[in-house]
């Protein structure tokens, strides 16, 4: 999966600046198509990415060793739900990863959630989601029952 | 451009019809360029988190390319005033 985005990266690397949506002045020379097909192969990839697994990452390390606050208090938050199998992408391993879901999400920072496919937002609003109960809803939405709602439960 | 944190405040304030706004510039704790900001205003009434927060990252688009971490909390006056409260 890297390497197929490491390659049509490079093809993006050089054409950056005239693929930023805001310098966009409706003129589309046939060079700068050429690398918006090869963008629009990254977005194709990160598409099928956060379809694939239920609760999707992008974050800054690896759940084991998150590399910021923000993404380990994702990572906590996840796991206090007893959410633990997902799929987590280091976007330090890959500045085209970083830079590429940014533009995807339309969402400057990382990290970034995605529950089956849908972006939910970064940690403040999955903490947010946290405090007021949304997030116990949303898990179950997805099938997960969350282990705060089992403890509770337990407690009862 | 510099930003600063009154340049954030005046932006969230014209482009959201703002009615109280905290920026906190949080660089110190973090490696580079970082803030947090509380936004109060009556457009985030009947939005969505995402949306609210889409909101705010629309007003501050050039901003938060050169901002490294970014905090927010947006909140509708009604809220704001129950949160003043507890």
């Amino acid at each position: 999966m890297n390497t197929l985005i490491r390659s049509t990266a490079s093809c993006l690397r050089s054409g950056v600046a005239v693929y930023l949506p805001r310098q966009a002045d409706g003129r589309v020379c046939s060079a700068s198509a050429r690398l918006l097909c090869a963008a629009a192969g990254v977005h194709k990839d990160l598409g099928e990415m956060v379809k694939k697994d239920k609760v999707v990452v992008f974050m800054k390390g690896t759940p084991a060793q998150p590399m910021c606050g923000f993404s380990n208090a994702v990572v906590q938050i996840l796991r206090m739900h007893g959410v633990d199998d997902y799929a987590a992408y280091n976007v330090l391993e890959d500045q085209d990863l970083r830079q590429g879901v940014k533009e995807f999400s339309n969402w400057p920072t990382i990290p970034q959630v995605y529950f089956n496919g849908e972006f939910v937002g970064g940690c403040d609003i999955l903490l947010q989601m946290h405090q007021n109960g949304d997030l116990v809803d949303e898990l179950k939405k997805l099938g997960i029952s969350s282990a705060l709602l089992d403890a509770e439960k337990e407690s009862k | 451009m510099a930003i600063t944190a009154d340049h954030i405040r005046d932006k969230l304030i014209k482009e959201l019809g703002a009615v109280h706004v905290d920026v906190e510039d949080t660089s110190p704790n973090r490696c580079a360029a970082s803030y947090k900001v509380l936004v109060v205003s009556s457009q985030f009434e009947g939005k969505q988190l995402l949306q609210r927060h889409r909101m705010v990252n629309t007003c501050l688009t050039e901003e938060l390319k050169e901002i490294h971490a970014f905090e927010q909390k947006t909140l509708t006056p009604e809220q704001w005033e129950k949160q003043k409260s507890q």
